[in-house]
């Protein structure tokens, strides 16, 4: 029988989550024993392959591209994961969420006492994914299975929700292993 | 005891003294039942509705409702524990609670309430409100993104401290922590020693350059769930 296959991406995220995959150290070679990955930056698989059982999500969505790979996942993973603060509320990127946008952009490439940009132009591209007027966490956009909230949410708790969930158990995990820092 | 009140809370026996609320006689019983407004040396404000408990059936706040012989009290019902997880879920959409770098995290007693209800997300949409913070005072701070207008503050400044620093104003959502000031809390009388600082649940009113000395795995709330303090006298009770 083939492996199930778990997918995971960072939308607007600072990877800190996926390092927190990493973090279960020698129990990756067990975990690779259970499934296979898929798309995600674990392997640099860049497209769907097929059908995930897992999918986890880091981070939420900042930008048109965000958006988009969150429904690309919704639509390949029988089971969605919003893994870490950022995918749960929007973390640090939605503290830009009580000013306007516009304010955020002239501050970064204009007014910041940082900025050096003498033709003062605001990244534009049509190659650039579109800023949200918000940074929105996951489950404002498509319907979430599983939250797994921290700034990452620790190894321990990565690893037992996974095993849990390939082993069609109940996710159950103790009160240490549910923090929001 | 002859003056004794026998009432039950969740079919156990508990005795408690005239005068004292449901609150105040499971406490004495070692019965945990979750607040968040209710400390036990200020004015019940009965304002978070946390400890909301059925009384013959009847939904009361256990903080401010008396003890009276024969009631029956639930407490740790599945219906009870779910509407305290709508109100603390509501408080976190409500404010901006960035519990990554709060201060207050590990000792903050709405993220506790969370933990030992076990919410992992709120159900409800963020609201991601503007909210302001006055650092203005030389030795304290108000960031009113994480207060939960539970009304210590008011009520620790007035009848602690005498000095009715804090207010509150404005209705329904528009409602705030104010100062009792032209505009700013370093116009305030506030002093670090003052036990309004002392009594905020969260990481509202805080102290300045003491943050984050109390490494992670050592707070407060790392390993023991709020209540346990309360629970661990139930054993003790039994004895007398
Ligand atoms: S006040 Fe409590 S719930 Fe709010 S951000 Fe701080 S630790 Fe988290
Ligand atoms: S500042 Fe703190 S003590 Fe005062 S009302 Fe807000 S949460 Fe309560
Ligand atoms: S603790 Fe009773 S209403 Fe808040």
């Amino acid at each position: 029988m083939a492996k199930p296959k778990v997918a995971t991406t960072s939308l607007a995220g600072c990877f800190g989550c996926h390092m927190s995959i990493l973090d279960i150290d020698e129990r990756i070679l067990d975990l690779i024993e259970l499934v296979d990955f898929d798309k995600s930056p674990v392997d640099d698989i860049k497209t769907f392959t097929g059908r995930c059982a897992i999918g986890l999500i880091e981070g939420g969505c900042s930008n048109d591209e965000n958006v988009h790979v969150l429904q690309d996942f919704r639509k390949h993973c029988d089971v969605l994961i919003a893994l870490g603060d950022c995918a749960t509320m929007g973390g640090i990127p939605a503290m830009r969420n009580t000013l306007p946008l516009k304010e955020c952009l002239d501050e970064a490439y204009l007014n910041g006492p940082t900025v050096y940009n003498p033709d003062r132009c605001i990244p534009n591209d049509a190659e650039l994914p579109l800023l949200l007027d918000k940074v929105y966490p996951v489950q404002h956009v498509v319907k979430i299975d599983y939250f797994l909230p921290g700034c990452p949410p620790s190894a321990d708790t990565i690893w037992q929700t996974l095993v849990a969930l390939l082993n069609n158990k109940p996710l159950d995990l103790p009160y240490e292993l549910i923090k929001y820092d | 005891m002859s003056d004794a009140i026998t009432f039950t809370i969740d079919g156990k026996t508990v005795r408690g003294k005239p005068g004292q609320t449901i609150m105040e006689a499971a406490d004495e019983a070692g019965i945990y039942i979750p607040r968040l407004c209710y400390l036990s040396h200020l004015a019940a404000h009965g304002s978070c509705r946390v400890c909301t408990v059925q009384v013959n059936g009847r939904p009361q706040t256990a903080c401010t409702q008396p003890i009276a012989e024969g009631m029956t009290v639930e407490n740790d019902t599945e219906a009870l524990r779910q509407v305290r997880r709508d109100i603390v879920e509501m408080l976190f959409v409500e404010g901006n609670h960035y519990c990554m770098f709060c201060e207050a995290s590990g000792n903050c007693e709405l993220q506790a309430l969370a933990y030992r209800l076990g919410i992992t997300a709120p159900k409800y949409p963020y609201m991601f409100p503007s909210r302001d913070v006055d650092a203005s005072h030389p030795d304290i701070f108000i960031d009113r993104n994480r207060c939960v207008l539970c009304g210590r503050c008011v009520s620790a400044s007035r009848d602690l401290d005498g000095k009715t620093v804090f207010e509150f104003v404005g209705r329904g959502p528009d409602k705030r922590i104010a100062v009792n000031a032209e505009a700013r809390l370093s116009d305030t009388e506030l002093d670090i020693t003052d036990q309004a600082v002392e009594v905020c649940p969260v990481g509202a009113i805080l102290k300045k350059r003491v943050g984050y000395t109390v490494p992670i795995g050592q707070r407060k709330f790392d390993h023991t769930p709020i209540g346990s303090d309360i629970e661990a006298r139930a054993a003790q009770a039994e004895e007398n």
